[in-house]
């Protein structure tokens, strides 16, 4: 029984959806910053070299200017890992409320592009709100007694792609898949490179989706999967990526054409593997804070979103 | 690869000395179009307000990130462009109806447009770098002119005219030869892919529809029904 003493304000999950939001669309992560330096060094050809100094260059000024790193914000949306000790007061409708409320906030205090719009018609509420707008997905994780926002902004349509293995498809057909991807979206530089690689094997059809996107946007560059197969598969398809002589924006290049690639598995139907892509462009958009049941804030660097908890690993059914 | 810094309205003279791999900055008047706009010009038959061949004969493919903070009163924050190639059956008609001498957007288009159009006509199309440093483009923007067609198209796909001044780098992608700088790099890197697909097995089923000349197109554009101009 929740003790209403404790319970966050709406007006806290309002702020910290404002500040993730602002985090995404103006602070490239940590990580990622480093990880673009590393590249724009090791680049040896002129044209991609000039390109990475350029990427370099407009995150550093996105931050200083507080200005969106890219005009292309995505579609509003917010990942939610609620601990199991938090709670909040006007339960979740009222959570939901202060993230409508934080996304039209921001989006007109930052001139973001109002970005989402009806499929059909392409009414535009000016807001990047509107049916199913901000999308929220949720999580919960034991023995915590906060909640973290993490706001993804991610756009373009070019990158995905999702296909129906079957069970005598093994691993190397997902380094094909890959390879399909990057053919296909990657030579052109339509994926934005240098990307960020999410692969998402099992589960149901939207799950491998599902999966792929969260393993794109909400594990850190260098992160490995628990489970060493896993593991591995990762560094073989981030050798793959990086081992077709593709540089920024798709030029011939040494840099590299990603940063890394995360995969992300989920125990599939017994016939079938749907495996889903995902590669999150240059402009690699997370912003993540935390909300302690005090109602005080902490931004944080990487999101709690894969624990061992979250891929249910080792966790009983009773 | 030369730098160029070039005042709009461009020149032909200007625009047909440019090569691809060239980096370009522009100053003047660019004005913006996505789909929603070519359709609002090109099918349904309106005619734009400004005279586009003598005041701003460079267009972007963009939605700016831009806010209205009161009735008239804009503010820009990044200006990005966003996939061209998907324009090939607008960009040929536009740029020759209305004098456009350089169409900036992103990743280029098709090679045949190049050499089909926009080597005819004197235009070049110009890529914005990295395909995303829009907050480094946005402080290039020194002004909203106008906006038009704001009712009818939103905000966001409406007809921004900016004034723009050392707006870039942009690197030119097509040239008035038909040279296309994102071909040149695929071919370049090719052979790295075919490779890789030699050491890897087929899918078990195939999709309807899917190729097998994987590396034969340039684009994804290839496999949507794209014209091919020399085929007809």
């Amino acid at each position: 029984m929740l003790n209403p003493v404790n319970l966050i304000s709406e007006s806290s999950i309002e702020e910290a959806a404002y500040e993730a939001h602002r985090l995404a669309a103006t602070t490239l992560p940590a990580d990622v910053q480093q990880a673009f330096h590393g590249m724009h060094e090791r680049e040896t050809h002129e044209l991609p070299k000039q390109v990475m100094a350029a990427i370099v260059e407009n995150m550093e000024v996105a931050e200083i200017d507080q200005r969106p790193i890219c005009a292309d914000v995505g579609v509003s949306r917010i990942y939610a890992v609620c601990g199991n000790e938090a709670g909040v007061a006007g339960g979740g409708i009222a959570f939901e409320r202060a993230v409508r409320r934080a996304t039209e906030r921001v989006t007109h205090d930052l001139a973001l592009r109002s970005n989402r719009c009806h499929p059909l018609n392409r009414t535009n509420p000016g807001n990047n709100l509107g049916v199913f707008s901000p999308n929220v997905e949720y999580r919960f994780e034991p023995d915590a007694d906060w909640i973290e926002i993490i706001a993804v902004h991610k756009g373009g349509a070019f990158g995905s792609d999702f296909r129906m293995m079957v069970d005598g498809d093994g691993a190397k057909a997902v380094h094909k898949g890959v390879l399909d991807a990057i053919a296909e979206f990657g030579r052109r530089g339509l994926t934005c490179p240098p990307v960020l690689i999410g692969v998402g094997i099992g589960g149901t059809k939207d799950q491998a989706f599902a999966i792929a996107k969260q393993a794109a946007v909400l594990r850190p560059i260098g992160d490995r999967h628990p489970e060493p197969e896993i593991a591995s598969l990762e560094d073989e398809l981030l050798d793959l990526a990086n081992s077709l002589g593709l540089g920024a924006m798709g030029y011939e290049g040494t840099g590299g054409y990603a940063t890394d690639v995360h995969v992300e598995i989920a125990y599939t139907h017994s016939a079938l593997t749907p495996l889903g892509i995902h590669q999150i462009c240059q402009a690699c958009r997370r912003g993540v804070v935390r909300v302690h049941k005090d109602g005080t804030l902490e931004r944080r660097e990487q999101p709690s979103w894969f624990t061992p908890y979250s891929r249910r690993l080792g966790v009983e059914v009773a | 690869m030369a730098t160029h810094r070039l005042s709009i309205p461009l020149t032909e003279e200007a625009v047909r000395e440019l090569r691809i791999g060239d980096i370009v900055y522009l100053d003047g008047k660019i004005h913006t179009g996505r789909g929603i706009y070519y359709d609002h010009v090109l099918t349904k038959g309106n005619k734009p307000p400004i005279d586009l061949a003598t005041e701003s004969n460079v267009q972007i493919h963009c939605a700016p990130a831009a806010v209205e903070d009161a009735p008239g009163k804009y503010r820009v924050s990044s200006v990005q462009a966003t996939a061209s190639f998907r324009y090939w059956k607008w960009v040929p008609d536009y740029i020759e109806q209305f004098g456009i001498r350089a169409v900036i957007g992103k990743a280029g288009m098709d090679k045949w447009v190049y050499e089909e159009s926009f080597a005819k006509n004197g235009t070049v199309f110009l890529t914005t770098v990295g395909y995303g440093v829009a907050a480094l483009y946005g402080r290039a923007i020194k002004n909203v002119d106008a906006v038009y067609w704001k009712e009818e198209l939103g905000l966001p796909e409406a007809l921004w005219i900016f004034d723009v001044e050392n707006l870039g780098p942009f690197i030119v992608d097509g040239d008035c030869t038909g040279a296309s700088l994102a071909a040149q790099e695929i071919e370049k890197i090719n052979p790295n892919f075919a490779a890789a697909y030699e050491k890897l097995p087929d899918f078990t089923l195939k999709r309807i529809g899917e190729i097998d000349d994987t590396l034969e197109h340039e684009v994804i554009v290839g496999r949507m029904g794209c014209p091919d101009p020399k085929a007809e």
